[in-house]
Parts: C-alpha cells; structure tokens; sequence
C-alpha cells in the first residue's frame, strides 16, 4: 500500500471503450436468427411495409451495447470489488476482494484482434450470478488486474490489515500494473504442451460427441428448411452408391469415413482449446494455465484451495498410455457432468507427464505411484455379477426380440458380449484400490472410465458408509469421504468394511474412535 | 474392527408415519392400473393377476418397510461427533466432527406435525453430506438442535 489515500477511495474505472466494436459484433451473431424471422415475418405479412424491423432490431443492439459501456464501471478498493452496472435500475455489485478465489482471463478471436480480454473473477459462491464478469478491459490491464487480485486475496486472510508481513511484502510491492511482466519470470513451469500430444486427440470422447453434434444439428437444420435429405444432390448420389454396392462394402466404408471424420473434428477440438498450453506455479502460492489457439483462456487457481488431484485415465486413453489431470479445488462452482467441480490442471497427456506433474503439484510421488490396497475376492464376485447381470438383460432382450421376428444374428451379437463383459469385469476389479499415501487419501476405480483421486485427509469433513442388502451379504461397503472440494464427495467403492473403517481411521484418527467396537464377528 | 450402531432409537410413531408416508404411491399405481383394466375385457386373467400381485407388494411394503427402517434409523451425539444410521434395503451410516458442522436445522412436515414428529438437518461446508435424523419426536429434536448449537458455537474452521 505505497499510497494509502488512493488505496482506500480509487476512482471508477471504465471498460475499454473497444467493447462497443465486440458486442454489437457478438450480439448480432446471437439475434442473426431473431432478425430472420422478423425479416420473413415481415415480407410474409405486409407485402415489404414491415422491412423495418430488421434494421431497427440492428440499432437497438448497438444502442444497447452502447448504453451498456456507459453504465459499467468498476474499481477496487482495498476491502472490496465493486461492480456498477444498469440505467433505470442502478445496480451495484460488491465482492470483498479475499474473497475472490479465481480469476480467468479470456480472449476470444474478435478480443483478440482488438487486444482485449474478459476477466472473470469467481467467489465460489453457490449462488448464480455471484461473481464478477468484466467484458472487456485491454490485454494488459486485465492482466494487471489478475495479478492485483490474486496476490491481494493470497496474502489477506493470514494478516489483518495493516499489519505488515513478510510475505506481504513483496506481493503489495509487485501488484502495480506493468510490473506483473517481471514477475513472471520468478514463475516456475510444471508443463508445457508438446505438440506431439495431439496425437491422444482420438483417444479422447469429444470427438465423438462433436460429430453427435454435427449430424444432430445438420439433420436439424435440414428439417427447418422443409429439406427432405434424400433429395439433396450429394447425399442422394451417396445413396444411389450405397444401393449400388454390397452391404460389407458400405459398412466398411461408412465405418473408416465415420472413424476419419471423428478423428479430424477431435484433433481439432484438442488444439483449438489446449494450443499452447502452460501450467506454471507463482511464487506467492498460485498455478496459472494458459491455452488455446484462437479464444486464449488464463485461469489462475490458488495453491491453499487445492485439496488433491484426480488422474483420469479412461480406457482408450489408457490404451495409448495417457492420461489427464484435474484439481480438486475449493470454492469453485461445483458443476454437473463429467468434470464435476474440479478444474483441469492438463490435457490428454503422456500418463508419465501426468504422474510428475501431479507429483509436483502435491509435493508427493506416492499418491499417484505407491501400490493400492485391493478389495478381494468378494468385491470381484460383485463386479462380475452385476456385468453378467446386464449380459443376461440384453441376452433376454436379444431373445425376445427375435421370438418377435428380428433377424437371428441379434443371438449371434448377444453371445459376443460376454467375453467383452468378462474382460471388463475383471478391469474394473483390477481398477478398484484404496490406500493412505502420505497426507492423502487415494482411490481408485472405474474400468471405461478410470480415475484415481488423491483427496488430502485434512480436506475430509465426514463419512459416509453405505451399504446395499446384497453388500451387506457380502461383507462390503461404499466409503464415502465429504469434502468441501471439487465434487464434494469422493467414493471408495465396494471395500470390505473392516478395511474400510481402518482407512477412516487412518485417514482422519479419533473421529471414529467412538463408535468402533474391537471385536468384530462374535456378534450377529 | 467393527462400526457400532448409533445409541438412540428414532420416535415409534415413525413407524405410523412412513407407513402413512408410502400410501399414495401405491394408491396412485393401483388407479392406474384400475384404469387400465377397465378400458377393454381381453386378457382379463393376466390383468386380474397383475392387480392382485400389487396389491400383495402393498401389503409386503406397507407391513414391512415402516418396521425395518425404524430397526435401522438411529442417531447419536457425543461430545466430538454427530453419528447417524438410516435406510432400510440400502443403508448408510454418516459420520461429521462437531468441529465442521455449519448449520443445524429443524423441520415439520404437515404430516410430520400430525405425527408429531420432526427432522434434524445437520449440514457440513460438504454439499454432499447433510446428516438427517428422521422421524424423532419434537421434544428430542428440540433438545438435539440446542445440544448441536451449543457445542458448535465455540469451534473455529469449517474446511472451506
């Protein structure tokens, strides 16, 4: 705090004036379809009278995007954040600054060419619309502003104000704009992205789900103009082909296009997002990661939030011996789907990079090498019964549906499950394993989707022991430890109790105390 | 090593109230297949047979259910932790320090309230893990939500 007076009352600041050439651009390219539909709506109506709308609508965006530059401000005082937005209804948002536990930078393509950046500054709130989001600042002022926040919250909750620390000191010093360039050399680098990574793009689902996307949007968009997809040409000149040529042939053919296809739009999607991607760890306690080729995203996560990492190395990746990894993070939002709540620490990547990169990242190798813990043999059997459970399912389906008059090769298809189900079964038993290492509980589990979570112990807040009838038969139980971090429940599956109570024990000692009894087995 | 049950049994007249809790279920799949039976007189075997196994996995559910799960549902606090076991097919046991406990609630459903009963919330900074006691009587819930504020009142972090 060099100058104390401007500290405590910093004047507002405005966005760059530069966002009124990126919002009407952006805004249009969302209101292209509304403005469609007025310009039809209004040839089909009036004769040509309503040819207005369309270019009142495209004013009414700019003086919108205009009015919008002039209401926002923002400026940070020492306590707080503070957003002013809104004409007839002046709002203003507060977020006391060490409250501020992320703060992502992103620029996409238009920001870019006009060297801009949006700067989105996270609470961890659960509440929606709780965090900041400034769009858009100049490169180098948002960056400033990053560097101000994060070093600000790192070093606010150890000290109460005014009181000088040792670490506070260089933080305060540094946190002027223009100086965050020289400090970024003090920044030690984790990983960095080897081109030669694109190869694991295939690897990946998103591909895959990209030309579920594709299709399901083309067929779509054909549907809407009236289209029937027979009759346009080059897909008509397919089918024609299609009828001309044996079915093995077209399979065969249908196949490697599809495989292509999927393969092009995965590599793509990898090095849209991860072009160019840098983990590096702050001196002062934080990890920053930047990537993408054309939107450049920058996310800062602190180190004192981080409660653990996730290794998720699903089958195809593990094929090809790659993995990624993920934080477990406090206060970020915690989200649905298959990143539930963690953040991504690095992309598909050789599975060897991952373990060191973890390793640095927690101060430990052991959570991610030691040897896990395994769950027997009842934990086997469970595995294999709920696989051929689902064998038999489709194996009834298959029979039914043939007994109804669907062709004979369906039996043919159901024999052909069992093997892939056996294989999987035991994968899936070779996955599930437990163990402490060092600070950190570690579990392992999940055969098309394997993942290995390393939670550290201080980080679990409870216990959840669950027990279905038939895993109270056979003697196991699903250990699950609470956390506040990433997806706030990790999952030890199917461990047999006893080994599941000592885990507990071990990992957090004397909660449980209590309720043990020593003897086990004499009692019904 | 092996995992007591918690000290204290919930409330008998849980066991009324999730009897009570489970009829409209089955009152809804018995209409529903009542008008299906009614709508034509084909198959009237194979409909008939359908209703009457209904009404037996009723009868087993409504008997059986309410009387499990007050074996199962039980809770206890000591001076460290709050322990909590429920369910009946699928049961869980949870387990939280007093030291992370944030918020202690009380409720009372309408049925609750005929039953005079009431639930215990207990929540943690985890969204994962509330621990509920169900189906207690209002005096015991009372005295468990003063217990749990007094003794979290003077503890510091919650692991945030």
């Amino acid at each position: 705090m060099s100058v104390p007076g401007a500290e405590q009352n910093p004047r507002w600041r405005r966005l760059s004036a530069r966002m009124l050439l990126v919002h009407p651009v952006r805004e249009l390219g969302q209101a292209i379809p509304a403005l469609l539909g007025l310009v039809l709506a209004g040839r089909a109506v009036g004769n040509g009278q309503l040819w207005w709308l369309a270019p009142l609508g495209v004013v009414g965006v700019i003086a919108l995007s205009v009015l919008r530059w002039v209401t926002t401000r923002y400026r940070i005082t020492a306590e707080q954040v503070q957003l002013r937005t809104g004409l007839l209804r002046r709002k203003t948002i507060a977020t006391p600054a060490d409250r501020v536990r992320s703060v992502h930078v992103t620029s996409s393509a238009l920001h870019r060419i006009l060297g801009l950046a949006k700067v989105e500054i996270g609470t961890g709130s659960h509440l929606p619309g709780s965090g900041l989001s400034l769009d858009s600042l100049r490169v180098t002022e948002a960056a400033g502003l990053r560097a101000e926040l994060l070093h600000r919250s790192a070093v606010a909750p150890s000290e109460g104000p005014g009181t000088a620390s040792l670490r506070a000191v260089p933080a305060t010093a540094e946190a002027a704009p223009g100086d965050h360039d020289t400090q970024r050399d003090h920044d030690t680098e984790l990983a960095r992205m080897d081109p030669r990574w694109v190869r694991f793009a295939p690897f990946t689902m998103s591909g895959v789900l990209g030309a579920a996307a594709v299709f399901g949007i083309g067929s779509r968009l054909l549907n809407q103009f009236g289209v029937n997809a027979g009759e346009v040409a080059p897909i008509r000149g397919g089918l024609d082909y299609v009828r001309r040529t044996p079915f093995w042939l077209d399979a065969l053919e249908g196949l490697v296009a599809l495989v292509a296809f999927v393969t092009v739009l995965s590599i793509g999607g990898y090095v849209l997002s991860y072009w160019g991607f840098r983990l590096t760890r702050h001196p002062h306690g934080s990890l920053h990661i930047t990537r993408g080729l054309l939107t450049t995203r920058a996310t800062s996560i602190e180190e004192r939030r981080m409660r653990g990492v996730e290794l998720a190395e699903p089958l195809l990746l593990r094929a090809v011996h790659a993995a990624r990894l993920s934080g477990i993070t406090t206060g970020l939002k915690p989200k649905r789907g298959a990143d539930g709540g963690s953040s991504m620490l690095l992309p598909p990547a050789p599975s060897s990079v991952a373990r060191q990169v973890a390793a640095q990242i927690l101060g430990d190798p052991a959570p991610m090498e030691v040897a896990l813990t395994a769950h027997g043999p009842a934990a086997r059997r469970r595995r294999f019964m709920r696989v051929l459970l689902v064998v038999l399912l489709l194996s009834v389906a298959a029979g039914v549906a043939i007994w109804w008059g669907a062709p004979q090769w369906l039996a043919f298809a159901a024999l052909v499950t069992v093997p892939a189900a056996v294989m999987l079964a035991e994968d899936r038993y070779r996955s599930l394993g437990h163990t402490i290492a060092g600070r950190f509980l570690v579990a392992r589990a999940g055969s098309l989707y394997r993942r290995r979570d390393a939670l550290e112990c201080a980080g679990i807040i409870g216990w959840n022991v669950r027990q279905t009838f038939f895993q109270r038969r056979a003697g196991l139980a699903t250990l699950t430890a609470t956390t506040a971090a990433g997806r706030q429940a990790y999952e030890v599956r199917d461990v047999p109790l006893h080994l599941a109570l000592l885990l507990a024990h071990r990992a957090l000692p004397g909660l449980l105390d209590d309720f043990l009894t020593p003897a086990p087995g004499l009692r019904t | 090593m092996q995992l007591r049950d918690p000290a204290h049994l919930v409330s008998p007249h849980a066991v009324a109230y999730w009897t009570v809790r489970a009829v409209p279920l089955w009152i809804l799949v018995l209409a529903g297949e009542l008008f299906w039976l009614s709508g034509s007189v084909a198959h009237s075997g194979l409909r008939v047979a359908v209703l009457a196994l209904t009404v037996m996995f009723a009868a087993a559910h409504l008997m059986v259910m309410p009387r499990w799960r007050y074996r199962v549902h039980r809770w206890e606090v000591t001076a460290t932790a709050v322990y909590t076991q429920s369910g009946w097919l699928i049961q869980e046991r949870r387990i939280a320090p007093l030291s992370r406990v944030q918020t202690v609630d009380t409720s009372r459903g309408p049925l609750e309230q005929l039953f005079r009963l009431a639930n215990v919330t207990v929540t943690t900074a985890s969204a994962a893990g509330p621990l509920r006691i169900h189906g207690l009587d209002r005096a015991t819930a009372e005295g468990v939500v003063a217990e749990l504020t007094a003794a979290t009142s003077h503890s510091e972090g919650d692991a945030t």
